[in-house]
């Protein structure tokens, strides 16, 4: 479903990502781990040509997005993304939020995309809230509503960047829940992470990133309890 | 006591004279209006304007920030009297339309220039993450532009927006150059007939500190009850 090809990506003269190759199948949940600063998240950011790759490719669906950049409106509706930050739109209610971009991006009725917003929003646990504006929520409700927000425009693949990084510890549970259970619906997720047991427990892969590019790659289990490279074994040494 | 009688008689004397005698108050209802008529337009052209100039401003490349670069920097740099004029005698002189509308226009265009700063200070204010967010969507930099950031922008930007205005609404008042009959110059006309300067103009600052304080006031409970929404 997305495949990239030697991806570079310089910010000035830092280049950040060094030859990138990956790919990701549908269905697969994919997370990605490693020490601040490897470019996991312009890695990711690249995806949905939020960055711009200097170098290289990224096919989704077999479309390569860096040539079809006047569609990538059309190609990001296909990638859902949720952010570090929430970017909860504050000047509308938390059901005005999901239902946004289905009526201009999908031209749905407010209707049909109300009532796709209150399934989402049950789904998520949160029902209750629609009519809330996003400061009144708490972090791990923000984080919720902005997943309810991605799910509304059906994407074929989820993008997290770190969503739980932002939030106090009591909160990161139900998030992951939500996400794990988004896994269990068999949503495809490539997901940057730090949270080491959520890696573990739901993804079908691990990326571990260093130095700009892809360090090493396996199955949960190989990176987490027989890593082969010196830095992995170093890295997660400290996060374990 | 016979002074207190007398300062009190020549200016009731000096009243009637120049207010009520051959109903001369009119010329400062008429001016009134006209005063409120061109802010009121020029606002309007000045918000919109501003709003596209300010967008323009924030590509930082291409003819269309060069445009609005060169535009700010003139109309920032000459005064608006000088504006007013060129573009009553030169730009628009054969238009044909109604001194009004041309008054309107060239305040208009000028107060769009100070809108366009004010208006992209508070766009660049916004966190990026909400046009992120918005284009991660699938919504375009347009749509995501008039319906998330421009909005939380002007809210940002009220207090300073609702000054631009008192401050149009005080510029008008040069109107009477290119001829208008505004609120100044309803003024000016009364103390041309009578040889009175103080009364008229009295009259006039004290209306306008009305409508400024007015306005004022009417920005303060809009930006409350914007507040209350979030």
């Amino acid at each position: 479903m997305i495949e990239v090809n030697n991806l570079h990506k310089y910010f000035g003269e830092l280049e950040v990502l060094r030859g990138i190759n990956a790919s990701i199948s549908k269905g697969e949940v994919v997370c990605v781990i490693g020490p601040s600063g490897s470019g996991k998240s312009t890695f990711l950011r690249c995806l949905n040509l939020l960055e711009e790759p200097t170098k290289g490719e990224v096919f989704l669906d077999g479309v390569s997005i860096a040539e079809h950049k006047k569609d990538i409106d059309k190609l990001r509706q296909k990638t859902g993304m949720v952010f570090q930050q929430f970017n909860l739109f504050p000047n509308m209610t938390v059901i005005e939020n999901i239902m946004l971009a289905p009526r201009k991006v999908l031209k749905k009725s407010a209707e049909d995309a109300r009532q796709r917003a209150e399934e989402l929003l049950t789904r998520v646990g949160l029902s209750e809230k629609a009519d809330q504006y996003p400061n009144r929520l708490s972090g791990g409700q923000k984080q919720r509503v902005a997943i309810a927000r991605a799910l509304a425009m059906d994407p074929e693949i989820m993008l997290f960047d770190e969503p739980t990084s932002a939030l106090d510890p009591e909160m990161v549970g139900e998030v992951l829940e939500v996400m794990k259970q988004l896994a269990r619906e068999g949503m495809t997720m490539v997901v940057v992470t730090h949270e080491m047991a959520f890696a573990r427990e739901v993804s079908n892969r691990v990326l571990y990133m260093d130095e700009g590019i892809i360090y090493e790659e396996g199955t949960p289990e190989q990176i987490f309890l027989n890593p082969q490279k010196a830095r992995t074994r170093e890295f997660l040494s400290k996060v374990l | 006591m016979n002074m207190i009688y007398e300062i009190v008689n020549k200016f009731s004397d000096s009243i009637y004279l120049n207010l009520i005698k051959d109903n001369r108050y009119t010329n400062l209802v008429t001016g009134f209006i006209t005063s409120v008529e061109i802010t009121v337009l020029a606002a309007c052209i000045g918000i919109f304007l501003g709003l596209f100039l300010a967008i323009f401003r924030l590509r930082d490349k291409g003819p269309l920030a060069s445009f609005a670069n060169g535009y700010i920097t003139i109309i920032r740099g000459t005064p608006t009297v000088v504006q007013l004029l060129i573009i009553y005698f030169v730009i628009l002189s054969k238009s044909g339309l109604p001194t009004v509308i041309i008054a309107s226009i060239a305040f208009g265009l000028n107060s769009g220039a100070y809108v366009a700063e004010i208006i992209r200070a508070g766009i660049n204010a916004v966190d990026r993450g909400q046009m992120e967010a918005g284009r991660s969507l699938g919504l375009s930099y347009a749509q995501t532009m008039t319906h998330i950031v421009v909005p939380q922008a002007i809210k940002n930007v009220l207090p300073a927006l609702g000054n631009e205005f008192i401050v149009l609404l005080k510029e008008t008042s040069i109107a009477g150059y290119i001829g208008m009959k505004d609120l100044n110059k309803g003024a000016t006309s009364i103390a041309g007939i009578t040889y009175n300067y103080m009364v008229p103009l009295m009259c006039v600052a004290y209306i306008y500190l009305i409508m400024t304080t007015s306005m004022a006031a009417g920005l303060n409970r809009l930006e409350r009850s914007l507040k209350k929404s979030d």
